[in-house]
């Protein structure tokens, strides 16, 4: 166990860092949605594959490519999440907030059959982009170009959401309204527009989480359900209460997970799920969450 | 209920009549928790998919009699109950729903990798043997009634608990936690023990269904297994008497006969939870009984 090869764990911690990416994208789209619309989002993961098969189909039904797919995915994703938002959510803000959880998982497991019914679970391939194609040699391991940008462009578009929510005029408003609505509203805020935009936005997120996993895992249905407990886990141990919270924890528990496939390999699939117990033992309310 | 259960294998397929029993148990064990206590476990899968693979485990490779295998299902459930509900009472609402799921994914993971469970092949041929060494439960009806007769035994019970002064404060819990603490009550203890005993019952139901279908497999434990109980109580009823009972036999009748197909099961069931939640959110048996009531009062 202690003669370490230096590739390999360089190659599993950049996997820990990817997986790490996508749990920083999604766990910080639930967070942000909770503490406007006090639901938890369980259709996130369904909404993060439908990015994924939304840039596969637009490379096969109209040639438009990863870059493209990149741009136009959270729009067409996020406007769906919108309608979602407008049409039913919306219907149960008064109500308990384990409605909201409720009906989220029934639209994933709608969002699920249908895709299955169309796609089968066989996953689907979809090339990295040619101008990310390619392996650069560090010297001491071998980085892909399309990880690198990954991990680079994750942590570029978690480092902007944070700025947006904690640093400008719209996050404010955003942050007072999840603190007192009415208030905010006797403002003259729109706050209920407010709120399906951040739905729409912390979708969008989602989706472009899912155009990012394209290359890297096979676009399949199932994709999404299995990611989105770890991200749950994820939620629990970081706790809500923070942007930045959301981002640490995500790449933490990602480089977590990766030294754990190196070193003891049998524990990498429940490892977070033995942090998140530990952490409900000492510090129930999470590493960054207020009571 | 017991009537139309005791006639119900001269009617349809006694094997299905049995998996709906089993089911109906899983759905009562978990709104005794739902709607009693006011805790949506997303994780329910664990208590029934464990016990199921322990009452395999203890028919098939210890050769213990049946009615000790179930128990030992429904014992592992009790124990695995003590230890997450310690963990997920620590959190409310939403949180404790995420807790639940995330652990019975733990549970997952645990079985899909331990040799015991057969990995995806699950425990196969699973013997159904002798009822306290006398009757044969190869028997379609023999098996029928003993497992009608587990499932009558805990329904009633569940209806005790419900009606003792136990069940009484959970639903004080329920309805307003501050001011049960504020009573003196260790509102912590009630929901520990509401916990523990559903997942024991859970797991009752899935050690009778290892024994019913004779094998324990990894769709017993997974997360779908989770939300269908969850979908069973929420379309019946949460907090009704029967209404869990209702749900199961819907669900489980569709499953059943619509296997053919496919996607479109799951589909389905995402469509009865929407049209639930926005449409009927007391269920068919509380819509019924609300129903009764109006009249009554007009």
């Amino acid at each position: 166990m202690f003669d370490i090869s230096v590739p390999a764990l360089m190659g599993q911690l950049t996997v820990g860092l990817i997986n790490g990416s996508f749990y920083a994208l999604l766990s910080l789209g639930l967070a942000v949605i909770f503490g406007l619309l006090n639901i938890i989002n369980f259709t996130h993961g369904a909404q993060y594959m439908m990015g994924a098969f939304v840039a596969y189909l637009l490379l096969e039904k109209t040639g438009l490519g990863y870059w493209w797919a990149l741009v136009i995915t959270p729009f067409i994703v996020g406007g769906l999440g919108v309608v979602i938002e407008r049409t039913m959510i919306a219907r149960l803000y008064k109500l308990d907030h384990l409605y909201g959880l409720l009906l989220t998982f029934g639209l994933a497991l709608i969002i699920e059959g249908a895709f299955h019914h169309n796609y089968g679970s066989a996953g689907l391939p979809y090339s990295i982009p040619q101008s990310l194609q390619g392996v650069q040699n560090l010297g001491f391991m071998f980085l892909p170009f399309y990880r690198a940008w990954v991990i680079v462009a994750s942590l570029a578009i978690c480092l902007a959401t944070w700025f947006v929510i904690e640093r400008t005029k719209l996050g404010a408003y955003l942050r007072a309204a999840t603190e007192n609505p009415t208030l905010v509203q006797t403002f003259g805020i729109n706050v209920p527009r407010m709120i399906t935009l951040t739905y729409g936005a912390g979708v969008g997120l989602a989706a472009l989480a899912g155009v990012f996993a394209a290359p890297i895992y096979q676009v399949s249905p199932q994709m999404g359900s299995s990611l989105i407990i770890v991200v749950f886990a994820v939620v629990v141990i970081g706790g809500m209460g923070s942007i930045m919270g959301s981002i640490v924890t995500g790449f933490g528990l990602g480089i977590i997970e990766g030294l754990t496939k190196y070193f003891y390999p049998e524990a990498s699939s429940t490892v977070i799920f033995v942090i998140m117990a530990i952490v409900l033992m000492i510090r129930p309310q999470g590493l960054f969450g207020q009571r | 209920m017991a009537a139309l259960f005791a006639v119900l294998p001269f009617v349809i397929y006694p094997r299905f009549g049995m998996l709906l029993l089993c089911f109906a148990l899983f759905a009562c064990a978990f709104n005794l928790l739902i709607g009693f206590g006011g805790l949506l476990s997303f994780g329910h899968a664990m208590f029934f998919g464990m016990g199921s693979y322990l009452s395999a485990q203890a028919a098939l490779v210890w050769k213990l009699p049946v009615e000790l295998a179930i128990l030992t299902g429904a014992g592992t459930a009790l124990v695995m109950g003590v230890v997450a509900g310690l963990l997920a009472i620590r959190r409310q609402g939403i949180y404790f729903a995420m807790i639940t799921l995330a652990l019975a994914q733990m549970v997952y993971f645990f079985c899909l990798r331990a040799p015991f469970t057969g990995g995806e092949n699950g425990i196969q041929a699973v013997p159904r043997g002798h009822l306290f060494g006398v009757v044969d439960l190869n028997q379609p009806l023999a098996m029928y009634y003993f497992v009608l007769a587990v499932f009558l035994a805990a329904f009633l019970l569940i209806e005790r608990i419900i009606h003792s002064p136990f069940g009484q404060v959970l639903k004080a819990i329920r309805e307003n936690e501050p001011r049960a603490i504020s009573l003196g009550y260790r509102t912590e203890r009630y929901k520990l023990a509401a916990f523990v005993l559903s997942a024991t019952l859970a797991g009752l139901a899935g050690g009778l269904k290892a024994i019913v279908s004779q094998n324990a497999s990894l769709t017993d434990v997974y997360w779908t297994m989770s939300g269908e109980v969850v979908l069973m109580t929420l379309l019946g009823g949460m907090g009704t008497v029967f209404g869990p009972v209702v749900g199961a036999a819907i669900i489980i009748s569709m499953q059943f006969y619509l296997s053919e197909l496919g996607s479109w099961v799951t589909i389905s069931q995402g469509i009865i939870f929407v049209i639930c939640v926005l449409a009927f959110r007391r269920g068919i048996v509380g819509e019924i009984e609300a129903w009764l009531r109006r009249r009554r009062g007009a």
